[in-house]
């Protein structure tokens, strides 16, 4: 049966030229080599390569992207294997980060509670350590992870992304608007919470400088997210929010609870954009209303969907790489730019006009994104492999008379 | 025959009214342990209005739904299935980019009981859980006679595969009541054929009742122990397959006025 062979061929295809392993090998070596390359080679290089360096690839935008790869992982869960469409994903990205701000710094001075951390004493205000931080952001987000998904998550697609498009404008306003709640000063409004602690590790505190120990620690944070990311989508729930995905009416059909369901991949997403937030807080080193904007639910959306929607070692590359063209790429670009042609154009200010032109020639090429889920590659390129449909069934109408 | 044992679901005078029009009107209607009953009917007589009822996708405007006597009208539609009440569909709803074995799997998520947490550490159990699954799953997908198609996306599969693959995860529920919507549209009078002795595997080996919606009047008269005949939301006969060949009421439906017979 001639059907049957070319079947079987596309199906080889269509198989994962990589094994998980093999990818999580392969980033964890990276991630130690660029951590080689700038702990014990670049001291030792030549003033004008460290120049280039610090110009292209400056250590802080490096522990920058790693930030948004934590985020971006936890929106993949929501989008990229759930199906559910959120735009506000800044708000947790904004709580986990007023977590830091409220716990690791001296802005309610009038307690002075100290736990873990390498803060002096003396000093009034809430000092837990990092790690206690990470922990406490983790559940306050997972708790308005739900809270603001309860609600909202029994919408139909369309709908859902315009309610949390909406929360991710409430939350960001909330702390803008945050300075006096009935006399209570729960933000500091957009003077911002600065400074924020530095991490405290093995007795000592991380100073501003310390971008190595930071690189390790988001390093270390990024990666428990692509395990939990991976060990979740092999199990029980991974299948239902893959289910719901597909097929949500017949999900529920197979015993699905879909709110539960729908539910736990807010909670976990939530929880990974809180750990975005406290890690970015201490990155730097304060906290500040005005920067939670949509913009930034925007990008991480762009980078789940550029890297390769629910493959987490595709988002982990469109992170870094949109981190990358955000913070550096473009302004380094621009400034080389300016200076051969002698024009005087502020790239960054076009940051979204590129970004935009970016996604555009990116959905017309590329649709499934840079590394995408070898499953949705079969479906986004059904139309050009012309043997993947005449399938009899395509021709059965969709009346189903329910 | 089966007919006589208690049943295992059973539809007490169910109506169903989208605005003023009355989509199922006054239909009761008994499911026999372990029989395999039918229902029939023109083109917008109310059969798959009728079956959203037993699944919970519709809540009847009066009526009660009695599965394993408990009542089930108006419960959520996962609820209805986590009990044992599955079906397929008439146009076929399999989760397309995921494997057939996966597809089977998603249907056992009631059964299993792994959390977050232990998914995430991996936990003895879960494991455990997980290899289980996956060995039903795939005596499944031997049952129904694909097992070879375990690791492939259920869109790739043949349409004939397809349709089998969502009885296997129907199965997957571990069903008393098993809902076939129209199983053999789209399938060539051989595979008709073979599907009917089909029908009687699942019913003997699995143990449970099965109703079909079907068009196809030999498959019907084929497999059906007995035959519920819908028109126009009501129900206008019900008996032997002899029987509602030779009713003239059954006869006017389906000739009726266009004269076009299903």
């Amino acid at each position: 049966m001639a059907i049957i062979t070319r079947k079987k061929k596309s199906a080889k295809k269509q198989r994962a030229p990589f094994s998980q392993r093999t990818w999580s090998l392969g980033f964890l070596g990276l991630a130690v080599a660029i951590y080689i390359f700038y702990t014990y080679i670049v001291p030792h290089t030549s003033d004008g390569f460290q120049s280039q360096i610090q110009t292209w690839f400056p250590p802080s935008s490096l522990n920058e992207a790693l930030v948004w790869v934590i985020a971006a992982l936890g929106l993949n869960i929501v989008v990229g294997y759930a199906g559910l469409l959120d735009l506000g994903f800044v708000a947790f990205w904004a709580i986990g980060g007023y977590t830091a701000g409220w716990f690791m710094s001296g802005f309610f001075n009038q307690w002075h509670i100290h736990f873990g951390s390498e803060v002096a004493n003396a000093i009034p205000g809430v000092h837990l350590s990092f790690w206690a931080v990470l922990l406490i952001g983790a559940v306050i987000c997972a708790f308005f992870g739900i809270l603001i998904g309860a609600p909202t998550l029994r919408l139909k697609s369309d709908y859902l992304a315009i309610v949390t498009l909406g929360f991710g404008e409430i939350i960001p306003q909330i702390f803008v608007n945050g300075e006096d709640i009935h006399g209570f000063n729960l933000s500091n409004g957009t003077k911002g919470i600065s400074p924020v602690d530095s991490i405290g590790i093995f007795g000592k505190r991380l100073g501003p400088f310390d971008l190595n120990y930071k690189y390790i620690i988001f390093v270390a944070m990024a990666a428990i997210m692509v395990f939990i990311s991976l060990r979740l989508r092999g199990g029980r729930l991974g299948r239902a929010w893959l289910a719901i995905r597909e097929d949500e009416l017949a999900a529920s059909m197979m015993g699905i609870p879909l709110m539960r369901t729908k539910l736990a991949a807010y909670a976990v997403g939530a929880i990974s954009g809180g750990l975005a937030g406290v890690a970015y807080a201490t990155h730097v080193n304060g906290i500040f209303a005005e920067r939670f904007q949509f913009s930034i639910s925007i990008i991480l959306l762009a980078m789940v969907v550029l890297g390769g929607m629910g493959n987490v070692w595709g988002v982990i590359v469109g992170a870094l790489l949109i981190a990358w063209v955000n913070s550096t790429g473009l302004p380094a670009a621009g400034d080389k730019f300016n200076s051969v042609f002698n024009t005087h154009i502020n790239f960054p200010s076009y940051t979204f006009l590129i970004f935009g032109a970016l996604l555009i020639l990116m959905m017309l090429f590329r649709r499934e994104g840079i590394l995408p889920e070898s499953r949705l590659k079969l479906i986004m390129h059904e139309t050009d492999d012309e043997s993947g449909n005449e399938q009899p069934h395509d021709e059965i109408s969709e009346e189903e008379d329910l | 025959m089966a007919l006589d044992s208690a049943p295992v679901l059973e539809a007490k005078n169910i109506s169903v009214e989208f605005g003023g029009l009355k989509a199922v009107d006054d239909v009761s209607f008994v499911i026999p342990d372990r029989g395999v009953v039918s229902l029939i009917g023109p083109n917008g007589a109310g059969k798959t209005t009728f079956f959203n009822v037993l699944t919970g996708l519709y809540k009847p405007t009066s009526g009660f739904v009695i599965y394993d006597n408990e009542d089930i009208t108006g419960i959520v539609p996962h609820k209805i299935a986590e009990k044992g009440v599955a079906r397929t569909f008439q146009n076929i709803r399999l989760f397309g980019l995921m494997t057939a074995e996966e597809n089977v799997m998603v249907a056992m998520h009631s059964h299993l009981k792994s959390g977050i947490v232990s998914t995430i550490i991996g936990s003895p159990q879960q494991r455990r859980e997980e290899r289980e699954a996956r060995e039903e799953a795939r005596a499944l997908l031997e049952f129904v006679g694909i097992g070879k198609t375990a690791g492939e996306f259920a869109r790739n599969l043949s349409y004939g595969d397809q349709r089998r693959l969502e009885v296997a995860r129907a199965l997957a529920l571990r069903p008393k009541v098993l809902l076939l919507d129209e199983p053999t549209a789209g399938m060539n009078p051989q595979e008709s054929a073979v599907f009917v002795d089909f029908v009687y595997k699942v019913r003997d080996e699995k143990n449970l009742a099965i109703l079909l919606i079907e068009h196809d009047m030999s498959v019907v008269m084929k497999v059906s122990e007995r035959i519920t005949v819908l028109d126009r939301g009501t129900k206008i006969a019900e008996g032997s397959p002899a029987e509602i060949k030779s009713n003239p009421r059954v006869i006017e439906a389906y000739l009726g006025k266009s004269a076009e017979v299903h």
